[in-house]
């Protein structure tokens, strides 16, 4: 009952274009961002760097362009079990190449 | 009028939207399926008759074991209860006209029918040869055989399953009546919800992989090749990140019906219902998280076994948790032995020992020693086997009435279950020594001092294939001359019982409210004098 | 409603927001067109949660090969132009901005402004693909493409190749090289994976502009524009990811 009355509201919240552009405006800002910062040597924090503006853009496409930020606690889960699950297929792997005594870390 | 009656041609059949039909052609595919998984078993069989390769050439061997395997996981086990029972009794279980996507429901029946055929295609122009489990590099770089086809077959009933989870998933949450509550739930839907969880997570890591697999195969492209860089591991983790939670895909449904059974004939509410219930979630959770004990030798770091193994250990306790409150289920319950009954018993015997076996297995010092010997079959026969087909069995067997609106006859049914009871042990139990003693699975001969428990399982072998073939013929037969079963033969609670068997079309004339507890012996107690005193 | 015998009792009516009671494209096995709309979302979110795992398997193996052969794709991913690879990125992310005022469109009830943002995601996505080709192209003629005549040239020689001899890349030892077998590997079947996931946007894309025009999506009934809006922003996700990852390696000199 409850999940109905917060579709209900889903359904009939509107996102203005101006947050739209907004957005995109961000996400054309944080694109030369990482561009930029590929060319500054910052070593180990160059892969981080990058890693994290692409989530930044990502967070802003998932919450306002993907309208979760305006969606119902399921939609909300849903959302964070799949990139749980994908952080565990990659870390759980990963976690064996790491600790693998090859000498290639 | 019911679903059965209301259009009739084959065109109302192969379009239809009902998930009820659709339940009905999975169910006659699967039975299809399972006889030639299980005729391949039987070659098998034959063959370690002897202790030399006499029957057959070793590569031929080697394709029957990898066929049965492929068709028994991906066409039988995998779709099994899910795509029969469950299509057929979630929509009615939480008082729904339909699952929420029934074009989706029938293009899964399709891409299921699709990807079977081209298995027997790919069988018939010679089959694959690389064990069911496609290690790299012997299925990219060593073998001749039809690898390109089999993993677009099993791509393609990939893609059925997900569809099958993802309908289900969006089912329980979005469509159940007034009234149903998430604790007002079957426990058979509470484990299927989290048999789809794993469905939909699990299932596209297996695509990609097999995507890589033919791309390896095809162009070279090197992600698995040593000699360009690659690590054959890698394929083994993708592999078996959905492999292993496919174990659980295929017994979670199945625990749900052992839970609706049980029930039903101790006439008792399923002890420690969230404790079931939550459960099943933690075993779909869990099991996403120890996929690396298939790989304990295959050269992943001493932390990953450390940490693997550990994990097993945790995900046996969910499992565990389920027996036990089965069995206070029964403790002074008023129980019957209807087969439905007689299956979940075996079920909650073989499941018990294959579960613990598992547990030796999980033992990373343990498994050094069992690992790709007899054990290993043994076990996951067990539990599939023993524990998941005969809760398939007692599913039926149970909702026959419902689907069909016929009773099957009840002594040769009990008497069916008994004896695959007697010949899955026969079978299955001697592998558990042969595995300790050394035998190595996947071996077409073997030394002679192992033939005696070798013939003995042969053996049971056939009296298993008796119990199976009884089954189909009688349940055939009993579609014409079975007796009509009323709406709720086994005077069981839930709300499919409460409707007419075979069902309508929409199942229910009035969206039902749910407005009792589940599994509520008194519910269905004061429902039954209302009639009573409203006849007179 | 289809005539069958269903009478709804207890069932808690939908608020009523001036629409048809039954609308043609109620399906019969929904109460409302709220809970359609609801459900179908729903299951297009749990699509895009099997497409994570799908890529995800990609994504790790990525990782692994990077970190065993960082010089390997260090000097790999200069062959990639970083023109294109922008371009490409704000050309999807354009596209995702259209597509989401399209949705905005449909759900005002705003035909014409729904099939011009349509049209333009449509020509946004098949930019992207036609620059891919260029790209692919340039790693055909290059000898890049693994499998097929793969050509160590311009590793061992950067100053044989433009783009190399650009990058101030020095040249590396044979082992070293053999790697860079791997990040193109990686390369083709990602950005592959993620082109083919465009081709299948770009023709619903091209379905959808016919039917807008036909006014299907503006008269109430916007689901489908808004789970293919879905779908189109996760494959620019997809790509916002993989631009850095391929592209962005490293991009100052050694």
């Amino acid at each position: 009952m409850t999940e109905k009355n917060e579709a209900h509201e889903t359904q009939h919240h509107i996102v203005s274009p101006a947050v739209y552009i907004t957005i995109f405006i961000c996400l054309l800002v944080f694109t030369g961002l990482t561009v930029g910062a590929s060319y500054v040597e910052m070593g180990v924090f160059n892969p981080i760097a990058a890693i994290a503006i692409a989530c930044i853009k990502m967070v802003l496409v998932v919450l306002f362009f993907m309208h979760v930020r305006y969606s119902t606690r399921l939609t909300m889960l849903a959302v964070g079990c799949g990139f749980f699950m994908f952080l565990v297929l990659i870390g759980m792997t990963l976690a064996d190449y790491i600790s693998r005594a090859w000498g290639r870390w | 009028m019911n679903f059965l009656s209301k259009e009739n041609g084959l065109l109302s059949w192969l379009l239809t939207g009902d998930h009820k039909r659709i339940a009905i052609l999975y169910l006659i595919s699967i039975t299809f399926f399972f006889f030639i998984g299980g005729a391949l078993a039987g070659l098998i069989r034959l063959e370690l008759l002897t202790p030399q390769a006499d029957l057959m050439a070793t590569d031929t061997y080697n394709k029957v074991f990898t066929m049965h395997g492929i068709i028994m996981i991906f066409f039988f086990l995998v779709p099994s209860v899910p795509a029969t029972i469950g299509n057929f009794l979630i929509p009615m279980m939480i008082g729904a006209k339909d699952l929420a996507l029934p074009k989706i429901n029938l293009l899964s029946w399709y891409l299921y029918m699709a990807a079977g055929m081209l298995g027997l295609y790919t069988m018939i122009t010679g089959g694959v040869d690389t064990g069911w489990t496609f290690t790299t590099p012997l299925s990219t770089h060593y073998v001749n055989t039809n690898v390109l086809t089999t993993g677009l077959a099993v791509f393609i009933a990939g893609f059925s399953s997900i569809f099958t989870g993802l309908n289900f998933i969006v089912t329980i949450h979005k469509m159940r009546c007034p009234g149903m509550t998430w604790f007002k739930l079957p426990l058979f839907v509470w484990a299927n919800y989290a048999a789809s969880i794993l469905m939909v997570l699990g299932t596209p890591v297996l695509a990609i992989t097999i995507v890589l697999v033919a791309l390896e195969r095809t162009i070279g492209i090197g992600v698995f090749d040593p000699a360009k860089g690659g690590d054959p591991i890698l394929f083994q983790h993708l592999f078996w990140f959905y492999s292993h939670p496919a174990v659980y895909i295929m017994i979670l449904p199945g625990m749900g019906v052992i839970s609706e059974v049980i029930s039903t004939f101790s006439r008792k509410r399923v002890f420690g219902y969230t404790a079931v219930a939550f459960s099943s979630v933690a075993i779909a959770i869990f099991g996403f998280f120890v996929w690396a004990h298939h790989m304990f030798i295959m050269g992943i770091s001493n932390y990953s076994v450390i940490v693997f193994s550990l994990l097993t250990m945790l995900v046996a306790v969910p499992s565990a948790i389920k027996i036990f409150n089965w069995t206070f289920t029964l403790y002074k319950g008023s129980i019957t032995f209807e087969t439905p009954m007689l299956y979940a018993f075996g079920f909650m015997g073989l499941f018990t020992i294959g579960g613990m076996t598992g547990v030796f297995l999980g033992t990373s010092g343990t498994d050094i020693h069992l690992t790709e010997t007899y054990f290993i079959v043994a076990h996951f026969h067990f539990v599939m086997v023993g524990g998941m087909l005969m809760a398939f069995l007692s599913g039926v067997h149970f909702w026959w009435p419902k689907m069909t609106g016929r009773m099957y006859p009840e002594k040769i049914s009990q008497l069916a279950a008994v004896v695959t009871f007697i010949g899955f042990n026969f079978t299955f139990f001697p592998q558990f020594i042969l595995g300790t003693l050394g035998m190595p699975r996947r071996y077409a001969s073997y030394p002679p001092e192992f033939q005696v428990l070798n013939v003995f399982s042969t053996a049971g072998a056939s009296i298993l294939g008796v119990g199976y073939l009884l089954p189909v013929l009688y349940l055939t037969w009993s579609l014409k001359y079975g007796a009509v079963a009323g709406d709720n033969p086994w005077q069981a609670t839930g709300l499919e019982w409460q409707t007419q068997s075979p069902p309508l079309t929409e199942n229910f004339a009035v969206t039902p409210i749910m407005d009792h507890e589940v599994y509520d012996y008194e519910w269905l107690e004061g429902q039954k004098a209302k009639e009573v005193a409203s006849v007179r | 409603m289809s005539d069958s015998s269903v009478v709804i009792h207890g069932a808690p009516k939908a608020e009523g927001h001036g629409h048809d009671a039954h609308p043609s494209y109620l399906r019969h096995h929904f109460e409302s067109v709220e809970q359609q709309a609801d459900t179908t979302n729903f299951a297009m979110w749990l699509f895009l949660l099997t497409e994570i795992m799908f890529f995800g398997g990609l994504f790790t193996a990525y990782l692994i090969y990077r970190n065993w052969y960082y010089p390997a794709f260090v000097a790999a991913s200069h062959q990639l132009n970083i023109f294109w690879g922008t371009l490409n990125t704000l050309l999807l992310i354009t596209s995702s901005f259209t597509m989401a005022m399209g949705v905005w469109c449909a759900e005002t009830r705003k035909q014409s402004g729904l099939v011009l943002c349509l049209i333009l995601t449509f020509i946004l996505g098949l930019g992207f693909l036609g620059i891919k080709t260029i790209e692919y192209k340039e790693k055909i003629e290059k000898h890049h493409v693994p499998g097929f005549h793969y050509s160590l040239n311009s590793f061992l020689n950067p100053d044989s190749d433009e783009a190399a001899k650009a990058a101030g890349d020095k040249p590396l030892p044979l082992d070293i090289a053999r790697h860079t077998e791997v990040y193109f590997s990686l390369y083709f079947a990602m950005t592959g994976m993620h082109a083919v996931h465009m081709i299948i946007g770009i023709g619903i894309l091209g379905f959808m502009i016919f039917r807008a025009r036909a006014g299907a999506y503006t008269a109430g009934h916007v689901t489908f524009v808004e789970n293919f809006g879905l779908y189109w922003h996760f494959v620019d996700i997809v790509w916002i990811f993989l631009f850095p990852l391929l592209y962005l390696i490293s991009r100052h000199a050694n």
